[in-house]
C-alpha cells in the first residue's frame, strides 16, 4: 500500500509557482527522503499534503485517502515536524505536549515520558526560555509521540547537536522498523544517505530525480583523486576540480581510457577512483540540461 | 473543548487586566455619586447650556441628580468603551494570531476541522465577554449597595444587557474580520470600535446622521433612550445581529478555505 500518492499536485501562490504537476509515490513503510534547496517546492509539498494550504489542481493521497476530503481523518495518521519549532507564548513543555495528545484524543503520557527522557527534555520549563535545539526536541515529542503511521520531517535536524541527531535518528529507525513511513524533507545530503531507502529531488517545483539513494548516487561520473602530477587541461568530461595540498580530484565522465593514457604522462604516486557522494549528486542534478555531467 | 480551554487560558492575563480595570473604574465612579450628587442641579443647567456636545452623549435628556442618570453617561461610557475595546481586541485577534504567531502550522496538522476551530474559538470569545460582563455586573451593583442607594434594577440591567449585546457585536464583527487578516490586528480592532463610538456621536449632533444609530452598536446602548422608554431598541438590536452573525458567517467560510502561511 502506499503512503502517499500525489497526483499531478500543483500548487500556485497568485502567479508564483509553488509546485507543478508534481508526481510521486511513497510505499508505506519507507524511510524517504526528499531533497531540494530552499524554494524548490518542498515545503509547499508538505503543507499541501497537510491541508495547510489547498491545492491549485491535481491531487494527494494519504493511506488512501484524499487530503482534501478526508483531510482530519488523513492527519490522524500524521506525525508532522515542522522546520521551525513554535509554541504558543507562556506555554510549559507538559503543557504543549498535553495539549497536543488532546488536540488528537489520545493520552500520550507515557509516549512522551520515554521520549522525553531519551531526548534529556526538561517538561517543566517554559517553551519561550528554550534554546532552539531544546525547541526542537518538543516539537519532536509532539510528532512521535501519538506514534503514528506516517511522520512527516521539515528539515528535522536543525538545531540539533551531533548526540542528539544521533538519538533523534535511532528513535527514527525504531519506528521505522516497526513499520511507521518515514517522510524526510532535507537539503543535508549526507542524513538522507545514511538513513533513507528513497528519495525523490525536487527542482523549481518538479520532481526530477526519484530512485533509491544508491542508483541516484551512481552516475556516470567517478570522482577521481590524484595524488601526484599531471596535466588534465583538453581532456573532456571533466568538472568541479578541488585542489588539496598534496594531492587534487575531479568529476570525471569522459573516456577512461583517454584519461588514463594522459594521466601516464605525468608523475602519479597515488590513484583512487570512487562513486560520487550523494553532494556531488545533488549539485549534478542542479546543472543546466547542457552543463550536466 | 481542548481549544476552549486553551484559549481561555492563553487570554487569561488580558481577561483579569480589562476586567479589574473597567470593574474599577465603573466602582470609582459609583463612589463619586453620593459627593456629586449635591452639585448635579448646577452641572445639569450647565450641560443643559451645551448644546450639542450634550446631545452627543445624551446628557441633555438626563438627570444627573438620579443614579440612573449618573449611571447612564459616567458609567455608560466607561463600560460602553471598555468593553467594546476588550471585545474587539479579544476577537480580532483570535483567529489571526495564529499565523502572527506562527502557531498555525503546529495547530492546523493536528486532526481537528478548521470547522471545530472557529466555533472553539468563537466560544472562547464569547465566554470571556459573559464572564467580564458578569464580574462587572456583579461589582456594580455592590458598589450601588455599599453607597446606600436603592439599586435600580430595570435600568441597571437593560444598559448592562446592552452593553452585553453590543460587545457580542463586536466581537463578532471583530472575529469575522480575524479570518482575513495574518499580521497585526489590534489596530484593527480598536478601529472598529472606536468608529463606533464616533458614529454614534455623530448621529447624536445631526439629525441628517441620525441613521447611522442602526449602523452602530452604540446606537442602542443610548442610557437615555434606554431609560426613558425601559426598554432597549429592538430594530437596531436586530441589525446588530445580522451583522454579528454576518462577520461569524464570513469567518466560517474564509478560514475554512485559507490558505495558512
Amino acid at each position: 500500500m502506499q503512503a502517499i500518492k500525489i497526483n499531478q499536485l500543483t500548487k500556485f501562490y497568485g502567479k508564483s509557482r509553488g509546485i507543478s504537476r508534481l508526481d510521486l509515490s511513497v510505499e508505506k513503510g519507507e524511510f524517504f527522503g526528499f531533497i531540494g534547496p530552499n524554494g524548490a517546492g518542498k515545503s509547499t509539498t508538505i503543507r499541501t499534503l497537510l491541508g495547510l494550504i489547498s491545492p491549485t489542481s491535481g491531487s494527494a493521497e494519504i493511506f488512501g485517502k484524499d487530503i482534501v476530503r478526508e483531510k482530519q481523518s488523513v492527519l490522524r495518521h500524521i506525525g508532522y515536524l515542522p522546520s521551525e519549532a513554535i509554541f504558543y507564548p507562556g506555554m510549559r513543555v507538559k503543557d504543549i505536549l498535553k495539549l497536543s495528545a488532546d488536540l488528537r484524543k489520545k493520552d500520550c503520557s507515557r509516549e512522551a515520558k520515554e521520549l522525553c527522557e531519551r531526548l534529556q527534555l526538561d517538561i517543566s520549563r517554559r517553551a519561550d526560555d528554550l534554546s532552539f535545539g531544546n525547541r526542537k526536541k518538543v516539537a519532536i515529542v509532539c510528532a512521535l509521540q501519538s506514534d503514528p503511521d506516517l511522520l512527516i520531517l521539515d528539515e528535522p535536524t536543525g538545531g540539533l547537536d551531533p548526540l542528539m541527531q544521533r538519538e533523534f535518528f535511532a528513535i527514527l529507525k525504531e519506528r521505522n522498523q516497526k513499520g511507521t513511513t518515514v517522510f524526510f524533507s532535507s537539503h543535508v545530503l549526507s542524513e538522507v544517505q545514511r538513513n533513507c531507502t528513497r528519495a525523490a529531488i525536487i527542482r523549481d517545483g518538479k520532481i526530477i530525480a526519484c530512485d533509491s539513494v544508491e542508483v541516484l548516487a551512481q552516475t556516470s561520473a567517478k570522482r577521481v583523486t590524484i595524488h601526484g602530477k599531471a596535466e588534465i587541461e583538453g581532456l573532456d568530461g571533466i568538472r568541479d576540480i578541488k585542489y588539496a595540498e598534496e594531492s587534487f580530484s575531479f568529476l570525471y565522465s569522459g573516456d577512461m581510457n583517454r584519461l588514463l593514457r594522459t594521466l601516464s604522462l605525468g608523475r602519479i604516486d597515488d590513484l583512487t577512483v570512487t562513486e560520487p557522494d550523494l553532494e556531488e549528486v545533488f549539485l549534478h542534478y542542479y546543472e543546466k540540461e547542457d552543463d550536466r555531467v | 473543548m481542548t481549544l476552549v480551554k486553551h484559549e481561555l487560558r492563553q487570554g487569561k492575563t488580558s481577561f483579569w487586566i480589562w476586567t479589574a480595570c473597567v470593574g474599577f473604574l465603573l466602582s470609582v465612579c459609583i463612589f463619586l455619586f453620593p459627593e456629586m450628587k449635591g452639585q448635579m442641579e448646577d452641572i445639569g443647567d450647565l450641560f443643559a447650556s451645551m448644546g450639542s456636545f450634550a446631545e452627543a452623549f445624551g446628557m441633555d435628556r438626563l438627570n444627573f441628580g438620579t443614579l440612573v442618570g449618573f449611571y447612564a453617561v459616567e458609567c455608560g461610557n466607561i463600560l460602553g468603551l471598555g468593553g467594546a475595546f476588550f471585545a474587539s481586541l479579544c476577537a480580532v485577534g483570535m483567529l489571526s494570531k495564529e499565523e502572527k504567531d506562527r502557531t498555525s502550522e503546529f495547530l492546523l496538522a493536528h486532526p481537528v476541522s478548521r470547522v471545530r476551530i472557529i466555533t472553539e474559538k468563537l466560544v472562547a470569545v464569547f465566554l470571556q465577554i459573559t464572564a467580564m460582563n458578569l464580574v462587572v455586573y456583579a461589582l456594580s451593583v455592590c458598589s450601588i449597595a455599599a453607597i446606600g442607594e436603592e439599586i435600580p434594577w430595570k435600568e441597571i440591567s437593560l444598559m448592562h444587557l446592552a452593553y452585553y449585546l453590543l460587545q457580542i457585536e463586536l466581537a463578532g464583527i471583530c472575529f469575522g474580520v480575524s479570518a482575513f487578516l495574518n499580521k497585526g490586528s489590534a489596530g484593527v480592532g480598536l478601529g472598529i470600535a472606536v468608529t463606533a463610538y464616533f458614529l454614534n456621536l455623530i448621529a447624536n449632533v445631526a439629525d441628517v446622521a441620525n441613521f447611522l444609530k442602526y449602523v452602530t452598536p452604540f446606537g442602542y446602548c443610548e442610557g437615555a433612550d434606554i431609560v426613558a422608554n425601559g426598554k432597549i431598541d429592538g430594530a437596531m438590536v436586530a441589525v446588530g445581529i445580522f451583522l454579528c452573525l454576518f462577520g461569524i458567517a464570513a469567518a466560517y467560510i474564509k478560514y475554512a478555505r485559507k490558505d495558512i502561511r
